[in-house]
């Protein structure tokens, strides 16, 4: 429905940006491939359908935001381009291929949960998974191998949080955890990176350097970002387009096409006033 | 007895090389349990296998063979009942009550079929490792090579699917099958455990000190390594009191498991002290951070 007038615009104007920090990556030609591609795709688990119908197109290097209520698919639909859920209708194409497990050009970061169990088990170890935790074997130099703790300290680095790098995660906070897991899924460089909620547990100092961070790897190495969040206003200056989803239906577009009373009106199929104050949006009548 | 007379005895030297095997596969495996939360489908598969243990009694078998086949049937059931065993605690127990029942018709069975009493039962509750063989403890060596070096192959991605099923998932870990071989294992383990230790003792071998060491040590490796050297410390030690010690005759059963739970209980007061005396989180980042100053 409210997906076909915002659909399939123009590359976002960030371009220009990136070439002057010098960013590789970007050398693509402004028509290439796009990286996702769902087209009428239908999502059912245990009987209820969560995504009725959702066509959309994700261009390189574009930054997304992911919005919606609880409940309204935005982890079904992650869960999707992993290929860990089927969709039962429709198809889903991810750098022109259908998506399946264990996609090395995908780096992942679920929504956060605590981790059990993970005493005797350091912030560097878990990070260090998203290097070779899929392997066979032991790996030959479990503790050392210089190079891969090079690699994983500049992961750590880059969160904040190279000080915990030797803490046993099971003694870290839930908004530490969350730094690790966005570290462990840089660690692979993947070209599309797709983070549940990873901002929820952050306060807003580390909220904002997350941000950062991910809007620098966004331009110069024109990695492609689906971030879910419940909270649009402090990605509103880096992000390039919002998917909005609710009661399965999705739109797709720019903050100020998407967030309107009108268009969540007719997503929400109730009406939504959208209020912008203090220089910040906010949906008024339903949840985000 | 001394120490110099008593490596002649075959039934020592037996003891003493079964429960080496069986303490090194139990401490290998038993760390993965600690991780996966999984103590309890363990006590379970130990539960059925002396079903499986007194069927074969009563069938003329040697009980090892029928703990082993039971047991690995239950852990493959269970594991394809379940994506996640954690939370599974009643279907394991449901599972668990009936099979215990199964075992003492069995054992009253057999109790009455050969006219003799139930010794054969206490010998797998509690242990029966001074009548331990060398076809035993063959089998037990064998069963403890399978399991390190099925451990060595699986250990990275079975360490990243214990830590993180989705996200090892996501990555392209077979983690429902993984889930399987490893309950595979861990029936494995817990049935040569019961050689040694005894149905209801086998938590001193399996969870002891695997969790203990998971208290003390800072890694993954040196958590298997340290949990290794105190199931060995504790079978060779309690077979040592056991066979030197003060009032002849303290059952090896009751000196491995005293053993082991003081590791645990010296661990638990190791960490808490550790975690007294060093602060938890460093107070200031020992570097500055890359990111802060992009953000800004
Ligand atoms: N395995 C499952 N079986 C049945 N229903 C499921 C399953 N997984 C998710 N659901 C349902 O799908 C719907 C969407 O779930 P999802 O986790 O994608 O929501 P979400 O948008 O991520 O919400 P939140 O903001 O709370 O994270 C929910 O109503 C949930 O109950
Ligand atoms: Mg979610």
């Amino acid at each position: 429905m409210s997906t076909k007038h915002d659909q399939r615009l123009s590359p976002p104007g960030a371009a220009p940006q990136a070439s002057s920090l010098g960013g590789r990556g970007q050398e693509a030609s402004p028509i290439s491939e796009p990286v996702i591609e769902l087209e009428g795709v239908s999502v059912c688990l245990g009987g209820r359908t969560i995504l009725q119908e959702v066509t959309f197109t994700i261009n390189p290097g574009e930054f997304i935001a992911v919005l919606g209520p609880n409940g309204a698919g935005k982890s079904t639909l992650l869960k999707v381009l992993l290929g860990l859920i089927r969709p039962s209708a429709g198809t889903v194409r991810l750098f022109g291929q259908a998506p399946r497990r264990g996609n090395r050009l995908i780096g992942y970061a679920p929504q956060h949960r605590t981790l059990e169990g993970a005493l005797s088990l350091r912030a560097r170890d878990l990070v260090g998974f998203g290097l070779d935790g899929h392997r066979w074997g032991p790996g030959w130099f479990p503790a050392g191998g210089r190079r891969r703790q090079a690699i994983i300290e500049a992961a750590l680095a880059e969160v904040d949080a190279l000080a915990l790098a030797d803490m046993p995660v099971a003694h870290l906070s839930g908004g530490e955890q969350q730094r690790l897991l966005i570290a462990q899924a840089l660690l692979s460089q993947p070209r599309l990176l797709l983070l549940d909620e990873p901002l929820s547990n952050l306060d807003l100092s580390h909220e904002q350097e997350i941000i950062a961070l991910i809007a620098r790897l966004c331009r110069t190495h024109g990695m492609t970002v689906l971030l879910v969040s419940h909270d649009v206003n402090p990605l509103l200056p880096v992000i390039d387009r919002v998917l909005y989803l609710a009661r399965g239906h999705a739109a797709i577009g720019k903050p100020e096409q998407v967030i309107t009373s009108a268009t969540l009106s007719a997503l929400y199929g109730a009406p939504v006033e959208v209020v912008e104050a203090l220089g910040r949006l906010f949906v008024v009548g339903v949840d985000i | 007895m001394n120490i110099s007379t008593l490596w002649q005895h075959e039934f020592i030297q037996n003891a003493f090389l079964a429960g080496g095997c069986v303490a090194i596969a139990a401490a290998l495996v038993g760390y993965f349990v600690v991780l996966r939360a999984q103590t309890f489908a363990g006590e379970a598969l130990t539960d059925i296998g002396f079903t499986g243990a007194t069927g074969a009694a009563l069938l003329g078998l040697s009980p090892l063979p029928g703990m082993v086949t039971l047991s690995l049937l239950a852990a493959f059931i269970i594991g394809l009942l379940g994506e996640r065993l954690r939370g599974r605690d009643i279907e394991i127990g449901m599972v668990l009550s009936f099979a215990l029942g199964l075992g003492v018709l069995f054992l009253s069975l057999y109790a009455s079929s050969s006219g003799s009493h139930a010794s054969a039962g206490i010998g797998i509750l509690f242990g029966s490792i001074l009548s331990v063989s060398r076809g035993d403890v063959w089998l037990s060596l064998a069963c403890a090579l399978g399991c390190s070096l099925a451990l060595l192959i699986l250990y990275r991605p079975l360490l990243f699917a214990s830590i993180d099923p989705e996200v090892a998932a996501a990555r392209g870990v077979p983690v429902r099958l993984l889930s399987v071989l490893f309950l595979l294992l861990l029936a494995l383990a817990t049935a040569i455990s019961v050689l040694v230790i005894g149905v209801l003792l086998v938590f001193a071998l399996l969870v002891a000190p695997a969790a203990a060491a998971a208290r003390l040590s800072p890694s993954p490796a040196s958590a298997l390594l340290l949990a290794v050297l105190l199931g060995l410390g504790s079978t060779w030690g309690g077979l040592l009191i056991a066979f030197l010690g003060p009032g002849q005759h303290l059952p090896a059963s009751f000196c491995i498991a005293t053993l082991a739970t003081l590791c645990y209980a010296g661990a638990t007061l190791i960490a808490h002290w550790r975690q007294r005396r060093s602060p938890q989180v460093p107070a200031q980042p020992a570097h500055p951070c890359k990111g802060r100053r992009t953000a800004a």
